[in-house]
């Protein structure tokens, strides 16, 4: 399905990405200009790409060819969602980390959920907050040490996928770096859909999670995604106790309900026969 | 479309928030995004009424943070955008508004004070928020803020703000306050083709320079093929980050305060009276500069030479007209409702050749009257 793809014709020139050797954003990024190209889109002209701030925000800007608007740490969401509502034509496609979509920025990623705001969330979830150096972050798993938890983390870590799904988006998913083709299926039939959709792409940072988690090469941290993935279906007959550590993988949600695009524009058609 | 009748003469009884939003859609807005907060509400509920019948889009977001993003957003899309607030608000939305600065974003906020500080009393008027306005938000940048006194002066200087927002591409606040957006008031509406609209440069096909140009630089929508990359992160004119370098960080940083600074002229708007003939001063801005008219008379009355600066404009500071104010008066009288912000402002201005005073009045909403204002005008 790839032949002839080549991810020069969809970044911009001249710029090189500045990730650390074995980032899990090599793999999310190029999967996601595959799923792109599969779709038959040979550029971006129909797509504006949204980020915030965290590692996983530099993938579109200024790396992609294309309109990219680079917002403050966990305010991607109410930016894109008067972009998609004023160029209901385009993509809206957000990139952002754990940190900066479900930490920072968690309001408004409930608030889109429940909106079912018609952009693609894609939140590369690394379990820390890397680009400051290793800060533990909402989706760090229990008892790992980070730069903030020198004894280890003592909360429990957040299941976004989940919580997109009970908030109320059309399409909820997740998968890791070591899912490529699984992701690529999973990001082309998100870009298909209206509403909101949200993908859980689990990364690895070997610089400042794997090096504390005592993984000694990145390697190690790709076996260790496959071999703790579980698909959803099997994980609904697990106890809690059962999936302590491990990482459900799959579609959480796969539905139709009127989006916030649909719902503006009625009104609009509404408000232009009668009066308030 | 509109709901106001516009015509040479013709009269509308308006309140100031309604005013406020007749304006702003006749300035070309056509997104708003807003939380509630008092005393701002009336403007976003007249809003929602509003724009959806002149094609716009509303939106309730679920905070100021996200309000006033969804505003930079629509911006970008090419649609002139606003939102309203109050001080905790504004204080919410300040990083954002450094954000915009920093990406030349077009915008305008109103801001409705209130008495502060922390939540203070939601429903009283103060002038407590006129150097947040300035100094908001981290970093270096020259805001635009305009003061209005009367909902004829709202619908003037929301429409001005507009303007002002894209002539230089760059968030424009509308400080207003509880009593000025809650007065009812005549409001002479003037024909609509003699209104000025400034609209943004756009660039010509085959341009890739869209920040820190010093005169400007033309501001591509999104969707329009440009492929342009917008970071509140320091970029080049093209818009790519450096992070580090330090020259590249000068340049933009300049750029952004420069073309302000060299157009303070063009940008700061006062009423002034007597000012080359007068013993005594008052510099006023906002509601408060509504007492200093019968002030003025009575003082006269009693042979006192006063002259006054109105402030219609607040930032950039018209330092030009205060100036020639203080050349003439000994004594300069800053009546505001906090406990002595312009008169700082006034004193650096001012201070080396008048002496500058300060009359202040804060909580309750309790206004500043023209008999406080006299008094201290015969105080010797």
């Amino acid at each position: 399905m790839s032949e002839g793809f080549s991810p020069s014709n969809y970044l911009r020139p001249g710029l090189r990405f500045p990730f650390c050797p074995g980032c899990g954003l090599y793999v999310l990024s190029d999967t996601f200009l595959r799923a792109v190209y599969e779709l038959g889109y040979s550029d971006f002209r129909k797509f504006c790409f949204v980020s915030g701030i965290g590692c996983s925000s530099w993938i579109p800007s200024p790396y992609y060819l294309a309109d990219s608007v680079h917002t403050l740490h966990g305010r991607s969401i109410p930016v894109a969602t008067s972009i998609k509502l004023l160029r209901p034509d385009l993509h809206v496609v957000v990139f952002g980390g754990d940190g900066d979509i479900v930490g920072i920025g968690m309001g408004h990623f409930i608030h889109a959920a429940r909106r079912n705001t018609d952009i693609l969330v894609i939140m590369g979830n690394n379990m820390i907050y890397g680009m400051t150096g290793g800060q533990v972050a909402p989706t760090t798993p229990l008892k790992v040490r980070t730069a903030t938890t020198p004894y280890g983390s003592f909360e429990h870590p957040l299941d976004a996928t989940r919580l997109a799904a009970v908030a109320g988006a059309n399409y909820s998913a997740r998968w890791t770096t070591a899912h490529s083709k699984e992701l690529k299926e999973c990001f082309k039939k998100a870009l298909q859909m209206d509403g909101f959709r949200f993908v859980e792409v689990v990364s690895q940072c070997p610089t400042a999670y794997g090096r504390r988690a005592g993984f000694k090469e990145v390697g190690e941290m790709l076996k260790w995604f496959r071999e703790n993935a579980i698909p959803v279906a099997e994980a609904e007959k697990m106890r809690e106790e059962e999936l302590e550590g491990k990482i459900v993988v799959g579609e959480f949600a796969q539905r139709k309900r009127l989006t916030l695009v649909e719902s503006v524009y009625e009104v609009l058609k509404e408000a232009a026969q009668k009066d308030a | 479309m509109l709901k106001l009748e516009c015509g040479k003469g013709k009269r509308a009884f308006l309140q100031g928030s309604e005013a406020c939003v007749e304006a702003a859609l006749i300035a070309g807005c056509r997104f708003f995004a807003g939380y509630p907060i008092s005393p701002a509400n009336e403007i976003s509920e007249h809003m929602a009424a509003r724009l959806p019948k002149v094609g716009g889009i509303f939106l309730q977001m679920e905070d100021e943070l996200a309000s006033i993003g969804a505003v930079v957003g629509a911006s970008w899309c090419g649609v002139k955008a606003m939102t309203a607030t109050s001080g905790p608000g504004f204080s919410l939305m300040q990083e954002t508004i450094g954000w915009a600065f920093m990406t030349e974003t077009p915008c305008v906020i109103v801001d409705v004070q209130r008495v502060g500080p922390g939540t203070g009393q939601a429903t009283k008027c103060a002038q407590g928020d006129v150097m947040q306005a300035r100094w908001g938000t981290h970093g270096d940048y020259m805001a635009i803020s305009l003061c209005p006194n009367s909902v004829q002066e709202i619908f003037e200087l929301s429409i001005r703000a507009f303007n002002l927002a894209e002539k230089y591409r760059t968030p424009v606040t509308l400080l207003t306050d509880e009593t000025t957006v809650h007065l009812r008031e005549h409001l002479v509406i003037p024909p609509l083709e003699s209104i000025e609209i400034i609209n943004r440069k756009k660039p010509r096909a085959g341009e890739q320079m869209f920040f820190g140009l010093e005169s400007v630089a033309p501001m591509p929508s999104i969707g329009d093929g440009f492929n342009v990359a917008v970071t509140g992160s320091t970029h080049d004119e093209r818009g790519v980050r450096f992070t580090a370098d330090p020259t590249v960080h000068r340049r933009v940083v300049e750029a952004i305060n420069n073309k302000i600074r060299k157009n303070v002229d063009d940008i700061v708007e006062v009423e002034s009276y007597n000012i080359e003939d007068c013993r005594v001063g008052i510099v006023a801005y906002g509601i408060t500069s509504r007492a200093i008219y019968e002030a003025v008379e009575e003082a006269e009355k009693r042979g006192v030479k006063v002259g006054y600066v109105r402030l219609k404009t607040l930032w950039p500071f018209p330092e030009k007209p205060l100036q020639r104010l203080a050349e003439n008066a000994e004594k300069i009288i800053v009546p505001e409702m906090n406990l002595g912000q312009i008169v700082n402002e006034v004193k650096r201005v001012a201070g080396c050749s008048a002496e500058v005073v300060s009359l202040n009045k804060i909580g309750g909403g309790e206004l500043i009257t023209p008999e406080e204002i006299l008094g201290k005008i015969l105080e010797e």
